[in-house]
């Protein structure tokens, strides 16, 4: 999904507090020119109607939102999970993801001592089923999944047309329009995390819910998690609780022997989980 | 059509993403190489017993790089944002090299393929009427100097182009191995080997394919194969096949050897989901076989009788290329069989029939260079005149249709 770009746009902004000059002079002609001008420009450069008034009007549409204030990273507790799918649902329903495929999902854990089971019945979407193992179980547990937004990402390392990129507030994307569907970054994901949609046929992942943070909401998954298993966090905040999180707690990500850098982190992660 | 699942699939890695096509893809490329390789060794290295094909694979290198960037257009899922690739490359993605590697390699080759036949090129501008004169004198780029000295001059530059081309060969099929090797997600995939493995087995099946064009222009030509060249080709195909099977048997030892994460599920996959493409196909049928069939040509050349060396070589070579298709199957779609949640395998791929990635469509690509191939052959003549002359008995008229055209 590519992000909103309102705040992108080459918006003039007006002069600050000049005094209104009691006549139409040549000075407020000169700066109505401009403005105008740039209006129009961003009108030429294929922004909207709504885009090229707002340059006009020399203010942006809604809050402006800038990239450099921000770092987000994401912190998820393992042991709070309680499999109830209510994250995949949201995500599925946020995001339009087609059936079958999966932004996020939930891992089964069930060990014992000798043998493991893994499982993720339709990614959890439809919570978990009573489920027998032919061993005796000592533990078990859920493990929520999904694009690790790594600042080391093979992703966007293979992509051949510079499709996937990162965001400079720490945000992995695809930019659809630019996509050629080689499925290049598919494979190099180790997490599984990217698919080829049948819909567009271009790469698709999760965005952290790109749409909504940058409006100053939470992710779908994290906005629905009954349980807060699921945390947002913003490192450039001192007080955020995931980043204090990260800086105290002894938390974990994802096959770090990969040095993908994943900036999601886990809490009580176990052994088993790959 | 869900695949089935043993043990633990991460979701979404269940598809094979990578299709027949980027199996086509190497297959292709590989000849583009291995075929080089063989006029590298007598333009470069003097081996003047590869005489006899030495024009045939250059036109056959030349034929099937032509297509050798469609599987891959083919298998995109936005096939018009391909060029894309070429014009907005995205440099740190080992993909983005494709179209340096491919263009700067497609110029080099077609340089070498108009010198080579430059000679021939003028004579036909000279010999031939109305449209085909001009066609002929466009290809000549005006310049109609047969004199020893511009000859000469052609040889220096076929050489440099030679010198030139085999790097680039190299590079260009080594490249392909790389976009699998460098693939530190999938451990079936990254190994430094894969590059070498790859360039290996391009050796293999540019030398086997051939082997089989040459058996077969002969027959075709009524003519009896050279037996120095294949006896040559036999013996440079067992040393590539040599080395192709140590260094594909080296990577899984070492992976099992060292006891490494992925050997679980790689034997796994191995023994199971790849039993046929990989145990019976890649190493026995396609590797042993050939390897004892090819060290008898080789260990008893003198020994043998001319059709008992022809049949042997040309049943190798074939084989060998059954061998080359199911070890870029087995790389290319037994790494998509395995999750890499390194837990679980998903059942068979079977390809479309039809279908832009489909059965036909390979089986075209496949057949396309074959076509090109014999267009080149009506318009500039694969066979060198004079060995077409020599060759060709005046008594067998249906049979010579070809030679006759150079001999004429």
């Amino acid at each position: 999904m590519a992000p909103t770009s309102t705040t992108s746009l080459p918006v003039l902004q007006p002069e600050p507090a000049t005094p209104t000059p009691p006549e139409y002079g040549r000075r407020q002609f000169l700066a109505d020119v401009m403005r105008l001008s740039g209006g129009a420009l961003v009108f030429i450069a294929g922004g909207t109607v709504a885009d090229a008034l707002a340059a006009v009007a020399g203010k942006p549409r809604g809050e402006a939102y800038s990239w450099d204030e921000h770092l987000y990273a994401y912190l998820i507790d393992t042991s709070k999970c309680i499999g109830c799918g209510s994250c995949v649902r949201a995500c599925a329903a946020e995001n339009k993801v087609p059936d079958g495929f999966y932004r996020t999902w939930i891992e089964r854990y069930v060990i014992g001592m000798e043998q493991t089971h893994v499982d993720s019945p339709n990614g959890g979407k439809d919570g978990f089923g009573p489920v027998q193992v032919g061993f005796t179980a000592t533990k078990s547990f859920f493990v929520p999944k999904m694009c690790n937004h790594c600042r080391a990402t093979p992703c966007v390392q293979v992509c051949p047309v510079g499709a996937s990129y990162r965001t400079k507030d720490g945000v992995v994307m695809v930019d659809t329009e630019r996509c050629i569907g080689c499925a290049y970054c598919v494979q190099a994901c180790p997490f599984g995390s990217r698919f080829i949609s049948p819909v567009t046929h271009t790469a698709e992942k999760c965005t952290w819910c790109y749409h909504r943070v940058t409006k100053g909401l939470k992710p779908a998954c994290v906005e629905v998690c009954p349980t807060g298993t699921r945390q947002f966090g913003d490192l450039k905040r001192e007080d955020d609780p995931v980043r204090l999180a990260i800086a105290r707690d002894r938390v974990e990500v994802l096959q770090g022997h990969l040095l993908t850098e994943p900036q999601c982190y886990y809490l009580h992660l176990d052994k088993e989980v790959r | 059509m869900t695949p089935e699942i043993s043990g633990f699939s991460f979701p979404n890695d269940v598809h094979v993403w990578w299709s027949l096509m980027i199996v086509m893809y190497p297959y292709i490329t590989g000849f583009v190489a291995g075929a080089f390789i063989v006029t590298s060794l007598y333009h470069l290295f003097g081996r003047t017993e590869f005489k006899p094909v030495a024009r045939l694979a250059m036109a056959t290198s030349f034929a099937f790089l032509l297509v050798a960037s469609l599987p891959l257009q083919l298998h995109l899922g936005h096939p018009e944002r391909g060029i894309n690739v070429m014009i907005t490359p995205h440099f740190t993605s080992a993909m983005a090299g494709f179209g340096i590697l491919y263009s700067g390699y497609l110029a080099i080759l077609v340089l070498e393929v108009w010198f080579v036949w430059r000679h021939e090129i003028i004579l036909r501008a000279r010999r031939t009427r109305g449209v085909k004169r001009a066609f002929y004198a466009t290809l000549a780029l005006g310049t109609y100097d047969t004199g020893p000295r511009a000859l000469e001059v052609d040889h220096r530059a076929i050489t440099l182009l030679a010198g030139i081309g085999l790097p680039g060969a190299c590079m260009l099929h080594g490249y392909v191995g790389f976009i699998f090797g460098a693939i530190k997600a999938n451990p079936w995939w990254s190994t430094p080997l894969m590059p070498v493995i790859f360039l290996m087995s391009a050796a293999v099946s540019g030398i086997a394919l051939l082997m089989v064009l040459y058996q077969v222009v002969s027959k075709l030509r009524a003519r009896a194969p050279d037996q120095p060249c294949v006896s040559a080709l036999a013996r440079w195909l067992w040393f590539f096949l040599i080395l192709t099977i140590t260094l594909e048997l080296l990577e899984i030892i070492v992976m099992a050897y060292e006891r490494s994460e992925s050997w679980l599920i790689i034997s796994e996959l191995l023994t199971t989901r790849l039993q046929f493409s990989y145990v019976t196909m890649q190493m026995i049928v396609g590797g042993l076989i050939p390897l004892i069939l090819l060290a008898v040509v080789v260990l008893m050349n003198r020994y043998l009788h001319e059709r008992v060396r022809n049949t042997l070589s040309t049943v190798a070579a074939f084989l060998c290329l059954l061998q080359v298709f199911s070890m870029r199957w087995n790389i290319v779609v037994g790494g998509q069989l395995m999750s890499k949640s390194l837990r679980g395998l998903r059942s068979h791929y079977d390809p479309e029939v039809f279908g832009r990635e489909g059965i036909l469509m390979a089986i075209t690509l496949f057949a396309a260079p074959f076509v090109i191939l014999w267009v080149f052959d009506r318009v500039l003549g694969i066979e060198e005149p004079e060995a077409a002359a020599a060759a060709a008995p005046p008594a067998r008229g249906e049979a010579t249709e070809e030679g006759s055209i150079h001999a004429a």
